[in-house]
């Protein structure tokens, strides 16, 4: 398991090099002007050069590419030409090691951007995580148990509704109604969990349940499904054969059996949630990484886009090996190599 | 629902005029019959069937694929969904009615004093938890002991069933199990707790011939040691012949004939036991017997042909008077052999199987010089209408109960 697990990180890292290098072809090589949207709308061609210099454009793809990896690996300095380095000394920025590189657009290193926002996000995701699993799995195993009747009928009909329900309409319902007009809850607002976890849930719990409701339909109608297949499956009958109670041949043989699809679809959908949810975060006014990258989009903001999208991917691998680890502790089948 | 089950109940009572005592049989099945409401219409799996089994004998049911073999078995054991199920007639397992029963009185029945070894191991045993916890937990069911004791007595009874090394292939996951140990698995987990009747549905099918032997002997060795009924349900006439005191062939979902395994293998008098016969080699000891399939199909349940279900694939349709076969179902009646019934309306069945089905089923058994049967097999006859002598008139049964399906798994006492 040790020696599979370093070959999973090791290839996951060749994964992400792989990828940095695509999304610099991609976006880099795809503008032929890119420090125009870093400069504005007023430049003149002067500033237009200076810019196009600061932030390295002027070299080839690769050679950009290089750079970048020398800052992860080592650290860099910017403006990156270095005669302006010298010319504007006080200006130069220092980038430490794990440099993702330097929004010019916020004049800020793309690492300090995340560490500011990745919080948010991820406080957002897990908390709707939990929510749409314990909801998810316990309506579905309802609806599963009473099929056909009239509750199963009213959970999957709700289901259907939520997921139908564009996120935004939904997020501001709950936003309008249950902050503003009955003032259930206090009006969405993110806190540090450190400074005060209270404040935490509470300023966290609409936007959170809004991220959920969506996932949370669909997780209900998966286990509602995966429960009802196993329950047909031989080894059920074997189970109700030996005398078994109806508590034991569901909690457990019905329950355990259930467990490893959900444990796969969970770690991937929570996987790619942490990288920010654009929808809700706006819905919330919450800064987190789904509104930074949708700005980086908007400004053609290049460092910002590379940073968030190798962040996201490195979400993604870790989720995969985490998952494919788990399924090798669960299900006695599968062997890992 | 509840009627039927009244019903039965009652009758029980009355037929016996006590709780059921030693000599009763073990496994009395009344009128059973289980449909299955679809959107295509009723299956009708199993239909008004009988029979008993009493402990210490094996009754064995045989009938080609879909005849309603498992599903009547199931049905014994309480485990059809009773939402999407209908159910009716009597079942009593030592006593105890199990349709309609409540999920308490099932529990207590299921895998103690009733238990099942099911026809496909390789999806029947749970693929996440190791085979002696599985083992384990049927017996922590039913008895009040450590875990430590259930694992003990799991590993017992892998050892018991033949698995080497059981304490330590214990706590092998099923799919680190081969088909073979994986069937004395299922057996084991169905023994643990000696149960006083043991449903085998097809233990054997899918195994080498080494293994079935091996299985076969198995469960004769448990029977002895601990009296259980035995139903085993297969497709093999010559397991049959092996182990079983009585046979039910079944049909359509029905009983078309039923008796002492001797009689309904020496002289069968319905013509799906024939066919029957005759695709199976080497059932009376012959060598090279033909193989002849049953030509044709297995009856719709959601549509059964009129008459005499096997009036469509019957070869003898014609040597019955009229329309009698296509229009009127033949009741499971008295044939030669004394406890040996029928559901066919020939008159003259054993000639026709000795002068016809038999010397082109398997030439082998007809001595060519002569044109008679060879001496092997009049011996058998012989023993049949000496026993059919001693016991002219016999009545269907004395547990018997009312309505005419009736098979007993019970030595013929004088
Ligand atoms: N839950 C169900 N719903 C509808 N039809 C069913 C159901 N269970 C069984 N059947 C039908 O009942 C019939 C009898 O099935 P059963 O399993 O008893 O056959 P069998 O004699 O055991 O056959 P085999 O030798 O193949 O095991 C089949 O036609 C089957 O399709
Ligand atoms: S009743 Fe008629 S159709 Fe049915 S088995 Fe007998 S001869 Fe054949
Ligand atoms: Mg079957």
């Amino acid at each position: 398991m040790f020696a599979y697990t370093i070959r999973r990180v090791i290839s996951g890292i060749l994964l992400l090099v792989v990828m940095s290098v695509v999304t610099f072809y991609l976006f880099y090589a795809s503008s032929s002007t890119p420090e125009r949207f870093a400069c504005g709308p007023k430049c003149t061609p002067t500033q237009l050069d200076t810019t196009k210099r600061a932030l390295g454009y002027d070299e080839p793809t690769i050679v950009q590419w290089g750079k970048f990896a020398k800052g992860f690996v080592a650290g860099r300095e910017f403006p990156d030409d270095e005669k302006l380095r010298k010319a504007a000394p006080e200006q130069v920025v220092e980038c430490p090691r794990g440099c993702l590189g330097y929004s010019y657009g916020y004049s800020k290193p793309v690492n300090t951007l995340i560490k500011d926002k990745l919080p948010i996000s991820v406080s957002l995701a897990i908390s709707a995580f939990v929510i749409w699993i314990a909801g998810g799995v316990l309506l579905g195993i309802t609806a599963a148990l009473f099929k056909g009747r009239l509750i199963d009928k009213a959970i999957v009909g709700l289901s259907l509704l939520a997921f139908a329900f564009p996120t935004f309409f939904i997020g501001l319902l709950l936003l309008k109604f249950v902050a503003i007009r009955w003032g259930i809850v206090e009006l969405p607002k993110y806190s540090d969990f450190t400074d005060n976890p209270f404040l935490w849930v509470s300023g966290l719990i609409l936007p959170a349940i809004t991220l959920a409701l969506v996932y949370m339909a669909g997780y209900i109608r998966m286990t509602r499904a995966f429960v009802l297949e196993t329950m047909s499956e031989d080894y059920i009958r074997t189970a109700r054969a030996k005398g078994l109670t109806r508590r034991v041949v569901i909690g457990k043989h019905t329950l355990r059996a259930v467990l490893t699809p959900l444990v796969t679809l969970s770690g991937l959908d929570l996987a790619g949630l942490l990288g920010g949810a654009i929808i809700t975060e706006t819905v919330f006014n919450f800064n987190g990484v789904g509104k930074l990258s949708f700005t980086a989009v908007q400004r053609y903001d290049l460092p910002l886009i590379v940073g968030i999208v190798l962040l996201l991917a490195s979400f993604v691998i870790v989720a995969n090996i985490v998952v494919d680890l788990l399924y090798a502790v669960i299900d006695p089948r599968v062997r890992l190599g | 629902m509840t009627a039927p089950e009244q019903a039965g109940a009652t009758a029980g009572t009355m037929e016996f005029g006590r709780p059921a005592a030693q000599d009763d049989p073990y496994l009395v099945v009344e009128n059973l019959t289980v449909q299955f409401p679809t959107h295509d219409g009723i299956v009708q799996a199993v239909t008004d069937l009988s029979y008993t089994v009493r402990s210490g004998q094996t009754l064995g049911i045989v009938g080609e694929s879909g005849s309603g073999k498992s599903v009547s078995s199931m049905a014994v054991l309480g485990l059809h969904n009773p939402q999407s199920t209908r159910l009716s007639g009597s079942i009593r397992v030592g006593g105890t009615e199990v349709i309609g029963a409540d999920q308490q009185t099932l529990r207590s029945l299921r895998g103690n004093d009733a238990a099942m070894i099911f026809q496909d191991p390789l999806t029947a045993l749970h693929p996440f938890y190791a085979v002696g916890k599985q083992i384990a937990e049927a017996a922590r069911m039913h008895n009040d002991i450590s875990k430590a004791e259930a694992r003990r007595r799991a590993i017992d009874m892998l050892d018991r069933v033949g698995i080497p090394q059981a304490s330590s292939r214990v706590d092998d996951y099923p799919h680190q199990f081969s088909g073979g140990m994986r069937q004395r698995a299922m057996i084991a987990m169905a023994l643990v707790n000696n149960p006083q009747l043991l449903i085998a549905d097809e233990p054997t099918t899918a195994l080498d011939v080494t293994v079935q032997a091996q299985i076969l002997d198995l469960l004769q060795d448990l029977q002895q040691e601990y009296g259980s009924a035995i139903v085993m349900i297969t497709h093999d006439l010559g397991v049959i012949a092996e182990v079983a005191d009585d046979v039910l062939v079944m049909y359509g979902g029905r009983a078309v004939e039923t008796g002492p395994t001797k009689a309904i293998l020496t002289l069968p008098e319905m013509p799906y036991t024939w066919g029957l016969l005759s695709s199976v080699p080497d059932i009376t000891g012959a060598t090279d017997v033909r193989l002849i399939p049953i030509p044709g199909t297995p009856p719709s349940l959601l549509n059964p042909p009129t008459g005499c279900s096997f009036h469509p694939r019957c070869p003898h349709v014609d040597k019955v008077p009229g329309e009698l076969c296509r229009t009127t179902l033949p009741e499971l009646t008295q044939a030669t052999h004394p406890g040996h019934r029928k559901r066919c309306h020939l008159v003259n069945p054993d000639e026709i199987y000795l002068k016809e089905v038999l010397p082109e089923a398997a030439p082998d058994l007809i001595d060519e010089e002569t044109g008679e049967l060879i001496p092997e097999l009049q011996v058998q006859l012989e023993e049949i209408q000496q026993e059919t002598h001693d016991h002219p008139t016999k009545a269907p049964g004395r547990s018997a109960p009312r309505g005419g399906d009736h098979v007993r798994a019970d030595p013929e006492k004088p």
